[in-house]
């Protein structure tokens, strides 16, 4: 079969929506297009139903009850309904708040308002492998610490936190523990009640659903988690988010929700094969490649390299087939290089050479051995100028 | 975003690319950047008895406009005597390949790197 460019190796920024997804939700266009809100008729009766199914089959695949789910924009409206929400609700008992230095700028950046606006954040630093221990979060807990966010899995590196663990400190301390699931839904396993998981965060877009359109849990029960609502209105989703339901995008949502929950171990399986092969066959036909993130605790899909003596942005001109992103500050308007590589000891200079290969559904053998050849060529190819490569190898004689 | 084509062509047929003797008293290697800032720039020229250049070579480590702005820069200061090297701007380079304003410094980076080359000629000549 002919290769098919250019090639996708981007699912960690986004995936295709599911043939069978898209599927789902085009009668919810054009034929159950009631607002989920009218109870009168049979219009909003049927977008009801629609969001309701989809409730089951977003609460199914993390163990939640489907009246915890508040649906919402996406991660980052998850993120900052989570801990704003919670921040300004619960002040009173206390003004502390952990986080990381390496989550996503959408729970990064709400933390910076919140700190402007009189919070405390304790900020952890994750250990070279971009992995934070529970024993980090039960260290920094004070008598004023009101909220943990840790996320459940890096979108940079890959690197799965140890969730479960970190929410036994929490429930143990009882400080509410909200984790930005973006990456990890329907590619590990969740569940909220066995992690002690008290809000989490989640987007349709990361597992093959559409874009705008997630949710966030909210647990109502043992411990009951209330928010201070940042969307003020008709007062939907029981007070936390007002707005017409997006219903084509819920019952997009669900249906990718319900799709990953089944074929996770297979999707795993296969998609952590293909990442294995492109690592070695990187490996195989050049030396100084390192792995930037956790060997052991990683998402399937993700592989974060760095090739040293290569700058990254260079590196993508080079392979214009095949869809990365890179760690390099010349990617961004900033001149900075990752903060995440940089929070896990990376240095800026390996920063700068930084390229993230993110795997997904439809990613195939042909492909990654496409991708491997091509990397290999370019790199060789800018290795070659590249007056620090030639450094390098003159100091090695 | 989207480079122009001559910046494209730079970036995918680079000219010039290799090290002259940087012993050598007629040649002046200029490096400039850092590693930890994602950009480093060497640049060499050979300069005739006449002051003129007249070979060029570079090596970059950097984004796809630090490697077309060294590029062209080494295409340029061929057959240039040093005044008028001294006088090329960073400006003509960048407009020459239409760069965006976040990669203006990679402009920058060329015009330090040919000056310092032309210093260190003139270091190791008495100039």
């Amino acid at each position: 079969m002919a290769l098919k460019l250019p090639i996708y190796l981007d699912h960690n920024a986004t995936t295709p929506v599911d043939q069978r997804v898209f599927d789902v939700m085009a009668p919810y266009f054009t034929e159950h297009y009631g607002n989920a809100a009218s109870r009168n008729h049979p219009f909003g009766w049927a977008a009801e139903a629609g969001v309701e199914n989809a409730r089951r089959q977003i609460s199914a695949l993390i163990g939640a009850v489907p009246k915890d789910l508040v649906i919402t924009s996406g991660a980052t409206e998850s993120d900052n309904l989570a801990i704003k929400g919670v921040a300004e609700m619960y002040r009173d008992n206390g003004n502390h708040i952990i986080t990381c230095v390496s989550e996503h700028k959408a729970v990064v950046d709400p933390c910076k308002r919140l700190a402007e606006d009189g919070f405390e954040i304790t900020w952890l630093t994750p250990d070279k492998f971009g992995r934070v221990t529970a024993q980090q979060v039960a260290d920094a807990i004070t008598d004023k610490t009101i909220l943990i966010s840790i996320m459940a899995a890096n979108n940079e590196v890959g690197t799965i936190n140890p969730v479960a663990e970190i929410g036994a400190v929490a429930r143990e301390a009882s400080v509410f523990f909200h984790t930005d699931a973006t990456q990890a839904v329907g590619k590990i396993p969740i569940n909220v009640d066995e992690m002690k998981i008290d809000l989490l965060s989640m987007s349709a877009h990361k597992l093959y659903g559409p874009k705008g359109v997630g949710a966030l849990y909210v647990r109502r029960r043992n411990p009951r988690v209330r928010l201070r609502c940042q969307m003020d209105g008709g007062g939907h989703e029981r007070g936390m988010r007002s707005g017409t339901l997006n219903v084509p995008g819920i019952v997009g949502l669900g249906e990718a929700c319900s799709l990953a929950g089944a074929d996770m171990a297979e999707d795993n399986q296969r998609i952590g094969a293909l990442r294995d092969r492109l690592e070695a066959g990187v490996n195989a036909g050049l030396d100084y490649v390192t792995l930037n993130g956790d060997p052991d605790h990683r998402l399937a899909g993700t592989s974060n390299l760095s090739f040293a003596y290569v700058e990254g942005e260079a590196l993508m001109m080079k392979i214009k087939d095949i869809a990365v992103s890179s760690g390099s500050a010349c990617t961004s308007a900033s001149l900075e290089p990752s903060y995440v590589l940089r929070s896990m000891g990376v240095t800026d200079e390996l920063a700068h050479s930084s390229i993230r290969f993110s795997l997904g559904r439809q990613t195939t053998a042909e492909e990654i051995d496409y991708v491997i050849a091509q990397t290999i060529k370019a790199v060789k190819d800018l290795r070659e100028l590249s007056p620090l490569y030639e450094l390098a190898m003159e100091q090695k004689q | 975003m989207a480079y122009s084509d001559k910046l494209m062509d730079h970036f995918s047929n680079p000219r010039n690319v290799g090290s002259l003797d940087k012993n050598a008293d007629n040649v002046g290697t200029g490096i400039v950047g850092a590693p930890e800032c994602g950009d480093v720039m060497k640049l060499q020229i050979e300069v005739d008895d006449d002051g003129q250049i007249v070979d060029a070579k570079f090596k970059t480590f950097g984004c796809g406009s630090a490697i077309a702005a060294s590029s062209l820069a080494t295409e340029w200061l061929k057959g240039k005597d040093l005044n008028e090297a001294t006088d090329l701007k960073n400006t003509e380079i960048a407009s020459e390949l239409s760069l965006p304003p976040v990669k203006i410094h990679c402009s920058v980076l060329a015009e330090d790197a040919i000056h310092a080359a032309i210093q260190d000629w003139k270091r190791k000549n008495g100039k």
